[in-house]
């Protein structure tokens, strides 16, 4: 197969379609991104295990838990879109059901995503109650 | 068309279950569990956002049965996610293909998700300082 690819085709491994990975390629992007994220997510949330409004909104002020908080959001919902993604793309066999599964799936992450990183800012900077 | 009468492969009512099969199928329940567990994410960052008494509701349903055996599942779910998605990376970096490493890595995911949830929850516990 590679024998009939010119050098510059074989470098971008697009193949002939020329796209087709970037499903693949984020959903393993992002999965490398949760691996930290998600320990320092569970480290934290067992840290905070039982603490107060106050504490949990005073933790949310320093910089690097809001940012790192953000990211995870970003991730998450960026990666489990795609793997739902693959599952509707599996199991459901109606073309017109499988696409407003999808637009719906993809929509409300987008949806969820910014209304808590909106959330996770407004606890930041103490805009709350 | 004729495809609907095509034969499935794999063909469920008469392929074994096997640790590298079942193993597969949990990695996509979990999957779909933490996309529900997400909107416990969204939940929790709203009742910050919205005051002591909302959070409090929130805390009061995490410290119920029901909140906590949810809470549980989802760690577990996390903890074996995260385990055997590492297992899925090392894959896609060439690794592990050998029956006997599939098998290995394989059981490893299962002890560890078990072993993590079970260390989280008990230094939950601690942190509750016994009175959980």
């Amino acid at each position: 197969m590679s024998g009939m690819r010119t050098p510059l085709g074989r470098v971008r491994g697009l193949g002939s379609a020329k796209g087709g990975v970037e499903h693949w390629w984020m959903q393993r992007l992002t999965a490398v991104a949760l691996v930290p994220l998600t320990l320092w997510f569970v480290y934290s949330m067992v840290a905070l295990t039982g603490a107060e409004h106050a504490s949990v909104v005073n933790w949310f002020a320093r910089s690097r838990n809001a940012v790192l908080m953000i990211l995870l959001v970003v991730a998450t919902f960026h990666h489990g879109q795609l793997g739902v993604q693959v599952v509707i793309d599996d199991y459901v066999h109606s073309e017109r059901t499988k696409l407003a599964a999808i637009i719906i799936v993809k929509f409300a992450a987008v949806l969820l995503a910014a209304g808590s990183i909106f959330g996770i800012v407004r606890i930041a900077f103490g805009v709350i109650g | 068309m004729t495809a609907r009468n095509r034969p499935l492969s794999p063909h469920l009512q008469i392929y074994r279950p096997q640790l590298t099969s079942l193993l597969s199928i949990t990695h996509r329940a979990t999957g779909i569990a933490l996309v529900a567990g997400a909107f416990l994410l969204v939940w929790w960052i709203a009742a910050l956002v919205r005051g002591p008494a909302p959070f409090a509701l929130f805390q009061h349903f995490i410290a119920s049965f029901l909140g906590r055996l949810l809470l549980f599942g989802w760690t577990w779910a996390l903890f074996y996610h995260l385990a055997n998605g590492i297992r899925h990376l090392s894959w896609d970096a060439g690794w592990g293909y050998e029956l006997e490493s599939t098998y290995a890595s394989g059981w490893f995911v299962v002890a560890a998700s078990v072993v993590l949830t079970l260390v989280a929850w008990s230094v939950g516990y601690v942190m509750l300082g016994g009175h959980g």
